[in-house]
C-alpha cells in the first residue's frame, strides 16, 4: 500500500522496533514472567488450599481482586472511549495516540476479568454462567457486557491495523518467516484500492460508534453489582456516570503515562509531543474536576443526611484512625493534585504531567478499595466477631502476589505488542507540525 | 370448581404420599435384606412393610438411620412444599442466649463451631434504650436481594417462601452475601471439615449437607423435616421456646410447647420485622422484648467466655448489674 512522504518517515523510524525484540525487551520479559510465576504459584495455594488463603472472609468478600477488576476493566473502557473520540473526530493531533488507547483497551479487558475468576470460589463451575444464566443479576449483564466489549475491541484495533499489517507485508522486513507470514494473514489482502479504503473507513468509523456507548454501558453496569445492593455507599443513584468518569479519568492518566515511557524508550519525541502532553493534561484536568465533584456530592450527601450506616461509613472513611488517610491520599494525589499541575502554567510540562497523571492512576486504585472494602465492613447488623480477619480485611501475600502478576501480565503484553505493531500508527497518519516545531523536531530527530 | 379443586389436590396429595411410603418402605426393605451380618440384637422388633406387601419384623439393631435422607428430587426441591407459606416467630422477651440452638443447629447440619447459620447478637436500638438478644437466621425474605443478584439461579425462592441454595450449581460468586443486608450467609472458604458419610451423601437443597468448598450457604428452615412434620432443631433445642415455626396458610405456629395462631400472635404482641424499611419483606417476625422472661445480663453471665468477648463493648452494660 502506498504511504506519504511522512508515513514513510514514521515506518522507517520505526522499523527497528518490530524488527528486533532487543535486550532490553528481553529483560522485561523475563522480569514479567517471573512475576507471573509467583502469582501462579499462589493461585496454586489458592487452589489447593482454598480461598482461605486470601484475606477475604464471610463480611469482607471481596478484596483485592475486585479491586483489580475494575481498576483494569475501568483502563479499558477509558481506552475506548479516547480512542472512539479522537478517531471520529477531525482533530488530527490525536491520531498517533489512538493505537495506545487501542491497546490499553484490550489488553485491560483481557488483564481484568481474569481477577474475577481468581475471586469466585468455584472456578471450576465458570460454564454455570452460561448454562444457567439467570438474566435478573447485573453479574449476567456484566458477563454479557465484558464478553461484548472484549470482542468490540478486538475488532476496534484490529480494524485499525489492517493497513498497517499490509504495509509491514509489503515492507521487506528482516523478519523471521513465521512474522512475516503473519503479517501477510493478518492484512486480510489489503492493497489500498479505493474500495478496500471504503470499507475498511466505515467499518472503522462504525465500531468507533459502537465503542463509545458501549464503554458507558459497561462502566455503568459495573458500578451496579454494587449500586443495586442495599449497602451503604454503594446504594447510590449517581454510581453508574461515577464508574464511567472514574474510567474515564484513570485512563487519561494511565495513556499519558504509557505515552511517555514510549516517548522515552522508542525516542517517539516527533509523535508524542508535548503537545500532546498538554493536550491530555488539560482532558485530564476536566475530568479530575469533575470526578472531584462527584465525589464531594457522595461524600457530603451522605455526611449531611446522616443516616445511621451512612455515617458510620463516612466516618471510617474520614477517622485518621481507620481509611482517614487513604482517604486523603485518593482525594489529594487523585483530584488535586493534577488539577494544579496542569493549570499551573510552569508546571504544565511532560515531565510533572505524566508525574502527576502516574500518581492518580495509583491513587485512584486506591480510590476503588475505598469504595469496596470499608463498605463491607459496615454491615448492618453489628458483628459481634471476635474473629479479627472477619471484622477487618486485610490482603494476604497471595492476593497481593496474583495483584503484581496482573500487572506484569498487564506490561507484559504492552511489551510484545508494541514489538508486533508499531506504537505509532503509521498509515493514516498526518503531519500536524508547524513549521517551527518540524524545524525544532527534526533537529532533535537526526 | 373450586371443591374439585381441592379434592383434586387431596388426591394428588395422596398419591404423593403414597409414593413416597412406597420409597421409603423399599428403601427399608433392602436395608433389612442387606443386614445378613451378625450384630448384636438389641430384642427390640420393628414392623416394616415389605416391597411386596408383606409385613415383616427385625431387631432394631439392624435399622440404619438415616437421618438426612434426601426424599426428594433436586426439581422438587427448586418448587417447594405445596399449599405451605412457612414463617418463623421469634419472641424477644425470652431470649437469654442459651446458644441451645445455634449447637442444635451445626449438630444437624454437620457444620464446625465457627460456622453460624443461626446466631444471637445483642442489639441496642439507642443509647438510652435496653439491650436485648436477637437470635437472627435467614430471614427467607419475599423480596430477597440475594436471589435477585444470583446469576446462575444457585439460590432461589420456592413457592412455600424459603430461599434454598443448590451448592452444586453455586458458583461462589459471593454476591449473594454482597447483597444480603443481614449478613445471613456465609462462605466455605476452606475444604469443610465434615464426617466422612456425610461427605459422601448427594447433595440437595432442601439438607444443606455436604457443604461444598467454594460455595455460600445459609439457614435453610429445614425443610427436610418439615417434609416429615418435624420442627427444626433450632426450635426444639431452645429451652425458652423463644422460636415459633409454622405455616402462615394454616396460620399456626408452634414452639415446641405450644400450638398458637400465627395471626393472633403477631398481633396480640405487637410483631415486626427487622428492617421493614429496606423492603426485604423478611418471613421472621419479632416479638419486641417486653416484659422479659430473663434480665438481659444473665446471658452474659453465663455464657463461656469466647462468647463473652463478643459483646465486649457492651461489657460495661452489662457486667455493671452484676
Amino acid at each position: 500500500m502506498e504511504l506519504n512522504t511522512y508515513q514513510q518517515e514514521a515506518f522507517d523510524y520505526q522499523r527497528k522496533n518490530i524488527e528486533t525484540y532487543g535486550k532490553r525487551a528481553w529483560g522485561w520479559t523475563v522480569f514479567y514472567v517471573l512475576c507471573i510465576l509467583a502469582g501462579l504459584y499462589a493461585l496454586y495455594l489458592q487452589i489447593a488450599k482454598g480461598h482461605g488463603v486470601t484475606g477475604m472472609r464471610d463480611n469482607v468478600v471481596w478484596g483485592l481482586f475486585i479491586v483489580n477488576f475494575i481498576f483494569f476493566i475501568g483502563l479499558s473502557y477509558a481506552g475506548a472511549i479516547i480512542a472512539g473520540i479522537l478517531h471520529l473526530s477531525k482533530v488530527t493531533w490525536g491520531k498517533p495516540i489512538i493505537r495506545l488507547a487501542q491497546f490499553m483497551t484490550l489488553i485491560s479487558v483481557i488483564v481484568g476479568p481474569i481477577f474475577i475468576l481468581l475471586c469466585v470460589g468455584r472456578f471450576d463451575r465458570m460454564h454455570h454462567l452460561f448454562i444457567y444464566p439467570r438474566i435478573q443479576s447485573p453479574l449476567t449483564w456484566d458477563v454479557m457486557a465484558v464478553v461484548t466489549f472484549f470482542a468490540g475491541s478486538v475488532l476496534f484495533l484490529y480494524l485499525a491495523l489492517i493497513k498497517d499489517f499490509s504495509v509491514y507485508r509489503d515492507a521487506k522486513l528482516n523478519i523471521p518467516k513465521w512474522k512475516q507470514k503473519l503479517y501477510k494473514i493478518l492484512a486480510l489482502g489489503y492493497r489500498g484500492a479505493a474500495s478496500q479504503k471504503r470499507h475498511l473507513l466505515i467499518s472503522q468509523n462504525l465500531m468507533a460508534i459502537i465503542m463509545i456507548p458501549l464503554s458507558i454501558v459497561v462502566a455503568s453496569i459495573l458500578s451496579w453489582i454494587f449500586g443495586m445492593t442495599l449497602r451503604p455507599g454503594w446504594h447510590s443513584t449517581i454510581f453508574g456516570p461515577y464508574f464511567v468518569l472514574g474510567a474515564v479519568y484513570s485512563g487519561c492518566g494511565l495513556l499519558i503515562v504509557a505515552m511517555w515511557f514510549y516517548r522515552k524508550m522508542y525516542k517517539l519525541d516527533y509523535y508524542f509531543t508535548d503537545r500532546h502532553f498538554k493536550y491530555l493534561g488539560y482532558i485530564m484536568l476536566v475530568l479530575a474536576a469533575g470526578y472531584g465533584y462527584f465525589t464531594f456530592s457522595e461524600y457530603f450527601t451522605d455526611w449531611f443526611g446522616s443516616e445511621k450506616w451512612d455515617s458510620e461509613l463516612i466516618h471510617k472513611l474520614f477517622s485518621p484512625a481507620e481509611y482517614g488517610w487513604w482517604t486523603f491520599f485518593a482525594n489529594f494525589a487523585g483530584i488535586i493534585l493534577p488539577i494544579a499541575i496542569v493549570a499551573i502554567p510552569a508546571t504544565r510540562k511532560p515531565g510533572p504531567i505524566t508525574l502527576v497523571a502516574f500518581i492518580m492512576v495509583i491513587a485512584m486504585w486506591v480510590k476503588r478499595y475505598l469504595i469496596i472494602v470499608p463498605t463491607l465492613e459496615t454491615t448492618l447488623l453489628p458483628m459481634q466477631d471476635t474473629r479479627a480477619e472477619y471484622v477487618k480485611y486485610a490482603a494476604t501475600w497471595p492476593e497481593w502476589a496474583l495483584t503484581i502478576a496482573g500487572i506484569a501480565t498487564f506490561l507484559l503484553f504492552f511489551t510484545v505488542m508494541s514489538k508486533f505493531v508499531t506504537v505509532v500508527p503509521v498509515s493514516g497518519l498526518e503531519d500536524t507540525h508547524t513549521q517551527h516545531e518540524q524545524h525544532q523536531l527534526q533537529h532533535e530527530h537526526h | 370448581m373450586k371443591q374439585e379443586e381441592i379434592n383434586d389436590k387431596g388426591r394428588r396429595d395422596f398419591i404423593k404420599t403414597a409414593a413416597i411410603a412406597t420409597v421409603a418402605a423399599t428403601a427399608c426393605g433392602s436395608l433389612a435384606c442387606s443386614c445378613s451380618s451378625k450384630k448384636a440384637t438389641t430384642g427390640d422388633k420393628v414392623k416394616l412393610l415389605s416391597p411386596n406387601g408383606e409385613i415383616v419384623e427385625i431387631d432394631s439393631a439392624y435399622l440404619k438411620h438415616e437421618e438426612h435422607m434426601a426424599i426428594v428430587s433436586k426439581l422438587e426441591a427448586r418448587e417447594g412444599i405445596a399449599g405451605k407459606k412457612f414463617v418463623m416467630v421469634v419472641d424477644l422477651a425470652s431470649c437469654k442466649n442459651a446458644r441451645s440452638c445455634v449447637s442444635a443447629c451445626q449438630k444437624w447440619h454437620y457444620r464446625p463451631k465457627e460456622t453460624e447459620w443461626l446466631t444471637v447478637k445483642l442489639l441496642q436500638d439507642s443509647e438510652k434504650a435496653a439491650p436485648y438478644w436477637f437470635p437472627k437466621q435467614c430471614f427467607h425474605c419475599d423480596n430477597p436481594p440475594c436471589v435477585k443478584v444470583c446469576p446462575v439461579d444457585a439460590t432461589f425462592k420456592r413457592q412455600d417462601g424459603l430461599v434454598l441454595i443448590d451448592n452444586e450449581r453455586c458458583i461462589g460468586c459471593k454476591f449473594c452475601m454482597a447483597a444480603c443486608p443481614y449478613s445471613t450467609r456465609v462462605f466455605n472458604w476452606d475444604e469443610p471439615d465434615q464426617p466422612f458419610d456425610i461427605r459422601s451423601l448427594t447433595s440437595n437443597p432442601e439438607t444443606g449437607i455436604p457443604a461444598k468448598v467454594g460455595t455460600v450457604e445459609k439457614c435453610d428452615f429445614c425443610p427436610d423435616r418439615a417434609r416429615e412434620g418435624l420442627l427444626p432443631p433450632c426450635v426444639e433445642a431452645c429451652p425458652n421456646g423463644v422460636f415459633y415455626f409454622g405455616d402462615e396458610n394454616e396460620d399456626t405456629v408452634s414452639n415446641g410447647l405450644e400450638t398458637v395462631s400465627f395471626s393472633q400472635l403477631i398481633k396480640d404482641r405487637a410483631a415486626y420485622r427487622y428492617q421493614e424499611e429496606l423492603g426485604t419483606k423478611p418471613r421472621v417476625y419479632y416479638l419486641p422484648p417486653k416484659d422479659r422472661a430473663f434480665p438481659v445480663e444473665k446471658g452474659y453471665q453465663d455464657a463461656d467466655s469466647a462468647i463473652k468477648e463478643r459483646f465486649k463493648d457492651y461489657k460495661d452494660l452489662l457486667e455493671a448489674k452484676e
